[in-house]
């Protein structure tokens, strides 16, 4: 090994012709009958779907996604139809994958790193407007708001549901000729209120509620359902939060909603926009909010002001970035997970790395019998399948049935200041955000040794055995020439894998989550804006601030993070890149 | 190699005694039994909690204090009164069982893990090949962003994919959200980032003149490819797909947010579903099932721990 690192590349001086004769051993070669043919078929078949993908696309007029499909599909029938251009060919299948997936992916998250998209502002302004609008509104409180007894029924036109409605404030007496006439109508969240003349409807002949009233059991056009409650939940919840404008021309005028599918009562809006003037006026107060440039409405449209919390997506620039670095209510959590991240991912690298290396060198004897056996139970950690692996130890370290404190240390108790006294309890494995520390790095360790054992394995016996030999001649004891030449020798073939190792447990997403989700949450963190717990590594927390559902989520602040994660992780791995054998020979 | 010294060899004065055996080997087996104990306790911990009767869970502090074979008969356990045929969108039809179909998240786990292996080892080998084999321009540029891309934090391109997914979903529901389709679509797309290093190093060792001298005798780039690469490679091939197949099925985030249907998910989400709640934890029928998804991966395994621990070591520690 040493012998061939320092050889020199060999360089072989050339003629043109030969240079040329060469790379022509690198075009294709003269294709066969029935490579071509398999060719064809591939790519027949491969147009043959993406017509019928484009019929799709042209039917719901998905124009962007049509000219995208187009281009690929002339691209790719180009790319396999020449004969040069063999590495496109070879990879292209990859790289269309990569593309829709990654890169693309990679670029969404890039362009919401600086918009403020988070569950808050997760639509146009249009959207945050109707949603606020449709968000405030109270029973109208006057006796004389109109309210219905409502049927569900299903528009034999068109097959949607809707509802079937009789005016019930009055009561309308067959027997009685000089009674109001009944109010029948129709509506729904696909047809607008219908108002139905009488002949359209069918009244019930006796009363259908204690008051008396006689509601229409039927009417032309709509088939009655007869338990609403069997209908698919999304239809059910469409139905019940559907607002039935009184005057279809009054967007926001008085609507009737029928919560429970059987009654349906009037509603004011208390929030009226103002096309003209393009404010809100809140009814109860008067508070006049206007649309401001954070993407919320606030009151007289300053930002310090109260706010509206439904606002829209608005692009921010680089203010994520400038929060990461600048708001005290992030740094404080941020320098704290920032330093266990650290903390967490080089223990990670050293214990697994300083448990494997021993492992390994206990192995490493000549003389000793059943290594395959020791190896092979060595590996299984390693083997079993990891998301199990984080699941098992939370249940190995469960405070009080947990089998390491009641078998391994035999129920060995601890004193604990809680509330000010002293308890006598066994250790809080992941309760105590120092212990579930602690507890992380021990499943790491048990569930990243094996890796390490294997690749210092293979690292020794790289090592000639020469060397050693001649240190020990030379009358070096075991202990110096494992430090002064097998170690330095091992760490430089293995510094790559060490700092990949790193760069993995910087981003070790699957064991925090699945084992501690990060917590045990801090008490005095439990009502901060960003709420990091115990163990929480960078990953996690940016997880939480992207995902948790409590708190609302901030993707554009996610997205920020990842991109300085993407830096600080992509950095590093370059650098260590650079250093390894693989950069010298793809030149 | 040739002149190195065997010492062992040579000859001693003294004959081996019990206490020379232990201060030279002995200690290293006493150390490994003890290593072995630490390495596979959890492992046996949760066989011997699947074997546990449900009753007795709270008494596990004696490993195997009772064997029932209980748990893996209700997890397998299709015939109650709740029982439904419902057929997952990885195609697989089967009866289940409550709302726990450990049937179902098994053959999706299976398919869903097979395709996407198979798929990413296929289209990374294609293009590890070109990597190594042809010289065009951007090679080495290529090389590179693809192991840059591969570094950005997938789990938070989350919110994109979960955008891409449902987009497309409304188009084409058999490639959208809740589809086995979409999310292997979305597995394949990090293949390439993934797979193409590793197979890169590997092409790389197999001899230039191999090829060359095929080609002079007139095979094409697709019968070099496929009738003396790949035949070559294949070790390696296997070793790729069996680390895809751990690594796809391992998943845990990405298919908890494509996959909702308990029909459709896979192990690693259902079997969650099992321990989620803290207030109503299955946890004798988790470890049954945990038992029942470790067994194939880790036969596997050790089956082919040869090649997949050159698989590991071959690019940073050969000569």
């Amino acid at each position: 090994m040493a012998k061939k690192a320092t050889e020199t590349p060999m360089t072989i001086p050339m003629s043109k012709e030969k240079q040329k004769s060469i790379k022509s051993l690198y075009s294709g070669g003269t294709p066969g009958l029935r490579g071509t043919i398999i060719k064809i078929i591939a790519l027949a078949f491969v147009d043959a779907v993406a017509v019928s993908v484009a019929f799709v696309l042209l039917a719901q007029n998905q124009w962007v996604a049509l000219a995208v499909l187009l281009a690929v599909v002339v691209i790719v029938n180009w790319l396999y139809l020449r004969p040069a251009g063999l590495p496109g060919k070879y990879l292209t299948p990859g790289v269309l994958f990569l593309l829709a997936f990654q890169v693309y992916v990679l670029f969404l998250s890039t362009t919401t790193a600086f918009t403020n998209f988070g569950s808050a502002n997760n639509g146009d302004f249009q959207q945050a407007l109707s949603a606020i609008v449709d968000a405030n509104n109270e029973p109208d409180p006057s006796e004389d708001a109109p309210y219905y007894d409502v049927l569900v029924v299903k528009n034999q036109s068109n097959g949607q549901y809707g509802f079937l409605m009789t005016q019930a404030n009055t009561l309308y007496d067959p027997a009685d000729p000089a009674s109001v006439k009944p109010v029948v109508a129709v509506g729904g969240p696909n047809e607008s209120i219908r108002f139905l003349k009488e002949g359209e409807y069918k009244l019930s002949d006796t009363p259908s509620d204690m008051s008396g009233q006689y509601d229409a059991i039927s009417a032309t056009g709509y088939k009655v359902v007869k338990d609403p409650t069997r209908l698919s939940d999304a239809e059910q919840a469409k139905l019940s939060n559907y607002h039935l404008l009184l005057d279809p021309n009054d967007r926001f005028g008085q609507f009737l909603m029928a919560n429970d599918l059987q009654n349906a009562i009037t509603y004011n809006l208390t929030m009226i926009w103002d096309e003209k003037a393009q404010t809100l006026t809140r009814q109860t107060d008067g508070a006049v909010f206007k649309p401001s440039d954070d993407g919320f409405f606030h009151i007289n449209g300053n930002v310090k002001k109260e706010r509206i919390e439904i606002g829209w997506q608005v692009n921010v620039g680089v203010k994520n970035f400038v929060s990461i670095f600048t708001d005290p209510e992030l740094l404080r959590p941020l320098g704290r997970v920032m330093t266990w991240t650290l903390v967490f991912a080089i223990s990670s690298v050293l214990t697994t790395f300083v448990l494997g290396l021993a492992i390994a060198l206990l192995f490493d004897y000549e003389k000793l019998r059943g290594k395959k056996l020791y190896r092979s139970f060595m590996i299984l950690p390693y083997a079993f399948p990891g998301f199990l692996s984080a699941y098992v130890w939370r249940g190995l370290l469960n405070t009080e049935h947990g089998f390491v404190n009641t078998t391994i240390l035999g129920g060995l108790k601890i004193t604990q200041h809680l509330n000010g006294g002293d308890v006598q309890t066994m250790i809080p494995w992941l309760e105590d955000p120092n212990w579930a520390k602690l507890a992380v790095l021990v499943v790491n360790l048990w569930m990243g040794f094996p890796y390490m054992f294997l690749i210092t394995t293979g690292a020794l016996q790289a090592i000639p055995a020469e060397l050693t030999e001649s240190a020990t001649i030379d009358g070096a004891t075991p202990w110096q020439s494992f430090r002064l030449i097998k170690l330095p020798l091992l760490l430089v073939s293995l510094a790559p894998l060490l700092i990949a190792s790193f760069a993995y447990n910087f981003n070790n997403f699957g064991l925090i989550y699945l084992l501690t989700g990060g917590g045990p949450s801090l008490p005095e963190e439990v009502s901060a804006r960003y709420d990091a717990g115990g163990t929480d590594i960078l990953i996690t927390f940016v997880y939480k601030i992207a995902f948790s559902a409590g708190r609302g989520r901030d993707y554009g602040m996610a997205s920020a993070f990842s991109i300085l994660i993407f830096i600080v992780v992509g950095g590093l791995s370059l650098i260590s890149f650079r250093r390894t054998k693989a950069l010298e020979e793809m030149a | 190699m040739t002149t190195t010294t065997d010492y062992s060899k040579i000859p001693t004065s003294r004959a081996t005694t019990p206490l020379r055996w232990f201060l030279s080997t002995g200690w290293r087996h006493l150390i490994g039994l003890f290593l072995i104990v630490y390495a596979i306790f959890p492992i046996v911990y949760i066989v011997s909690t699947s074997m546990i009767g449900s009753a007795d869970i709270e008494n596990t502090s004696a490993l195997f204090s009772s064997i029932t074979f209980d748990n893996y008969w209700a997890l397998l356990d299709f015939s109650g009164d709740t029982m439904m045929r419902v057929t997952s969108d990885a195609g697989a039809t089967g009866m289940v069982y409550a709302d726990n179909p450990f049937d179902l998240w098994y053959i999706n786990t299976i398919l869903i893990g097979i395709t996407t292996s198979i798929g990413s080892v296929f289209l990374s080998a294609l293009a590890a090949y070109a990597f190594s084999r042809l010289r065009f321009k951007g090679r080495r540029g290529g090389l590179l962003s693809l192991m840059l891309i591969q570094m950005y934090p997938s789990l938070l391109g989350l919110v994109g994919i979960y955008t891409i997914l449902s987009a497309v979903g409304r188009v084409f529901p058999l490639l959208g959200l809740d589809s086995s389709l979409g999310l292997i679509m979305v597995y394949m797309g990090g293949s390439l980032g993934a797979g193409t290093y590793l197979m890169y190093g590997f092409f790389n060792t197999i001899p230039k003149e191999i090829d060359e001298a095929a080609k002079i005798d007139g095979a094409t780039h697709t019968q070099i490819y496929y009738g003396i690469i790949m035949p070559l490679v294949a070790p390696i091939l296997a070793v790729n797909v069996l680390l895809s197949y751990i690594g796809t099925t391992s998943d845990f985030v990405l298919a908890s947010i494509v996959l909702t249907k308990p029909q459709s998910q896979t192990l690693a989400v259902g079997l969650q579903s099992f321990i989620a709640d803290p207030y109503s934890k299955n946890w004798s029928l988790f470890t049954a099932g945990a038992v029942l998804a470790a067994i194939p991966i880790m036969g596997l395994f050790l089956y082919l721990q040869k090649h997949i621990i050159s698989g590991l070591t071959g690019g940073a520690v050969k000569g």
